[in-house]
């Protein structure tokens, strides 16, 4: 009770209270707008938020984090069009359902479900708080260098189909992390003899340049799209209603948003699957699923909302951010030299728990607001996407230029920028080079401290949860192996059935040719000996 | 552009670019960890998790390993003209690149405010938007991220050069607010 106490004393600030309203109704409607995300709106106010309070800058990002999805399912249901990447699954059932004529409907559904998958995260996190609480000092630096190589393995193999190259640029981001000088031995890495790499490449200039600058040079170097929007009426509330008609969906979607959120590397993408597979699989209408199944609408948008509390604990409990949005956030506690990890929960209990019901707080504000204002923020979809690419583009140089005031920044900004533009025409993860970046960072300094007392390589897992992380790393390593072999002999299987007469014409071609000849020939023999026999 | 077989049906994404994508990667980790003896140290008599060249070992032999199977796995292994045309779709962004270098350079020199009002409403007219409401919209918008970032919000960006011709008593409102 004296932690809630005094974790509301913390909110309760005038800064704490205008940073929830500006975080909550930006996220809302940069979420809104395709083409910008919670992503690049993180990473270019992050300086802004490094003069502010822990507090004040954490609540403003995680504003735009827990508010941007909520955004994002307005373009996803009228236009078909997903206001942030985890919102594509919303299009499947939210945009068949406007074509019905059902466009309030939907959009009140997927308000509701966000608002479920939010509260209920947060809830279950306040109560999971003081068990995470216990278990987080067990565990030490083997146990960290661990959970951070579970997490960089999870971020390679979720990327199905994409695994090899994941793997590359996970590396990448590790290759990044170790330019300049190394902080032990103080011994030159990579720096070419350069001044300017003596002090590292730094993540918040690789991050701009991978999700702000790409993301401006890809709305520059596309086209504008013609959208159609269609006029809403009525209220909002009914989707309340219809939510409370589902509850095993929304439960169960509600748990797996936070259950993989707390997973380093996996997130939003892997619990809105298995969340809609679920529903899918359990629903008397399997058949409606994507094509406006009300169902399917409330599992994703539950699963994606319920992620964000539930990504801040390994941030907070381990100082293990899960993906790029809480990397970026870790750099704020970097800043102002609070060290997130187990002596957070043990010391700042008080200051998890705030964190928690700013959250919470967030959720009810950002329902309200768009209940009310819903008619206004769809109009932020016709801002043409080149004209959205130069307002970035300008926006990111507020990011990079206020770090350190230096052109040499912006070089390396640009250059990423270019990088991230060639991975985005080719969709190809941008996510496992920031995760390799902070992830390497923490192993390389876990690893030393942790080999410290290491004698043999079994010393390194006597732990019990050292331990576990070795059997969990394991398993997703066998569970991937079977994967690719699976798919290997599902290729080999499609080959083969596609392999009928028709390509092998030919073949066929020539062996009845041959087949005929000798036919034709040995009949031909036959008579040219019977006749030479008649001769005779 | 997408080929008949089962690999290219399959493959993730846009097969076009993925070729020369990975070649310039697996270019750039050949050239860097043929640098990893020059560029790294090992130290005697330090324990090998201490070593400074244990990671960008593991990095660059991660990425010449991982890229260099990519390639291997890749569907088509053949530089096609869709291949080239997309390497030029990456290089026609240095355009943007060298706009967001001239803003950078442009303000120490002419200060945020006026960098701000010509740039964005300069590259707004250069993305097509040349008529008079777009022109308008950019430099309100210009003008507003300004007071939000440098006045509201405190960012630290220097004042203009040019600010120094200012007389004394707005010179420093100018330099700090703009």
């Amino acid at each position: 009770m004296d932690v809630l106490v005094s974790a509301l004393e913390i909110l309760m600030r005038w800064d704490v209270i205008l940073a929830l309203l500006v975080g909550s109704v930006g996220g809302v409607v940069i979420g809104a707008i395709p083409g910008v995300g919670p992503a690049v709106a993180i990473a270019i106010l992050l300086p802004a938020t490094f003069s502010m309070d822990p507090i004040v800058g954490l609540t403003t990002l995680l504003g735009i984090y827990g508010s941007s999805m909520y955004g994002g399912a307005i373009p996803a249901i009228l236009i078909n069009t997903p206001g942030t990447a985890v919102n594509a699954l919303t299009t499947y059932d939210g945009f068949p359902m406007t074509t019905r004529g059902e466009a309030r409907r939907a959009l009140s559904l997927a308000y509701s479900a966000s608002f479920f998958g939010g509260v209920f995260s947060v809830i279950c996190l306040i109560l999971f708080a003081p068990t995470l609480a216990k278990i987080a000092p067990l565990f030490g630096s083997r146990e960290i260098f661990l959970a951070a190589l579970l997490g960089l393995i999870l971020v390679i193999v979720v990327h199905r189909g994409q695994t090899l190259i994941a793997a590359a640029l996970v590396c990448f981001g590790l290759f990044l992390n170790t330019v300049g000088l190394e902080p032990v031995k103080y011994t030159k890495r990579y720096t070419f003899d350069q001044s300017f790499l003596s002090g590292g490449i730094d993540l918040i200039v690789v991050v701009l340049g991978l999700f702000a600058l790409s993301q401006a040079f890809y709305l520059l170097n596309g086209d504008d799209e013609k959208i159609r929007l269609t006029k809403l009426r009525g209220g909002m509330l009914q989707g309340l209603r219809e939510l409370a008609k589902h509850p095993r969906v929304v439960a169960v979607s509600g748990s797996f948003g936070v259950t993989m959120g707390m997973i380093p590397g996996v997130g939003e993408f892997t619990a809105q699957f298995l969340s809609y597979s679920y529903a899918q699989r359990s629903s008397k209408r399997p058949e409606d699923f994507g094509r406006g199944s009300s169902e399917g609408l409330i599992a994703s948008e539950t699963a994606n909302n319920a992620v964000p509390a539930a990504a801040m604990v390994p941030l907070l409990a381990l100082g293990i951010p899960g993906e790029a949005l809480t990397a970026m956030m870790l750099s704020v506690f970097y800043v102002h030299n609070v060290v997130p990890g187990p002596q957070l929960f043990a010391n700042q209990m008080d200051f998890v728990v705030a964190l928690y019901i700013a959250l919470l707080i967030l959720n009810v504000l950002v329902l309200i607001f768009l209940i009310f204002a819903t008619n206004s923020i769809i109009n932020v979809v016709k801002i043409p996407n080149r004209f959205l690419g130069a307002i970035i583009l300008t926006l990111s140089f507020v990011g990079v230029y206020s770090l350190r005031n230096s052109m040499t920044d912006c070089i390396i900004a640009a250059l990423f920028g270019v990088i991230g533009f060639a991975l985005k025409r080719l969709s190809l993860p941008v996510v496992p080079i920031i995760l390799g970046m902070v992830l390497g960072g923490i192993m390389e300094v876990k690893l030393r401290a942790g080999m410290a007392r290491v004698k043999e390589p079994f010393d390194f897992i006597d732990r019990p949860i050292a331990f576990i992380l070795f059997l969990m790393i394991f398993g997703v390593l066998i569970l991937h192996i079977r994967r690719v072999l699976a798919d290997r002999q599902e290729i080999k299987a499609e080959k083969f059935a596609n392999k009928h007469a028709s390509t092998n014409f030919g073949f066929y071609l020539k062996k009845r040719q041959t087949r005929i000849m000798n036919t034709r020939s040995k009949s031909v023999r036959r008579s040219h000996l019977r006749y030479s026999r008649r001769d005779k | 552009m997408r080929g008949d077989s089962v690999e290219e049906r399959r493959f993730k994404g846009p097969i076009r670019g993925q070729l020369i994508f990975a070649l310039l990667l697996l270019a750039l980790s050949i050239l860097l960890i043929s640098q990893l003896g020059d560029q790294t140290k090992w130290i005697k008599k330090t324990k090998f998790a201490a070593q400074p060249r244990l990671w960008p070992m593991i990095a660059l032999t991660g990425m010449v390993v991982f890229t260099g199977i990519h390639l291997w796995r890749l569907p088509r292994r053949r530089i096609l003209h869709v291949e080239l045309q997309e390497a030029k779709r990456w290089l026609q962004v240095i355009e943007y690149c060298a706009w967001f270098i001239a803003y950078v350079w442009l303000v120490p020199i002419l200060g945020y405010l006026i960098s701000t009002l010509v740039f964005l409403p300069a590259l707004a007219f250069r993305a097509g938007y040349q008529n008079k409401r777009m022109i308008t919209y950019s430099a309100v918008i210009g003008f507003s991220i300004v007071v939000i970032f440098k006045s509201f919000l405190e960012v630290k960006i220097p004042g203009g050069v040019i600010y120094e011709f200012l007389p004394n008593t707005v010179r420093s409102f100018f330099i700090l607010n703009f």
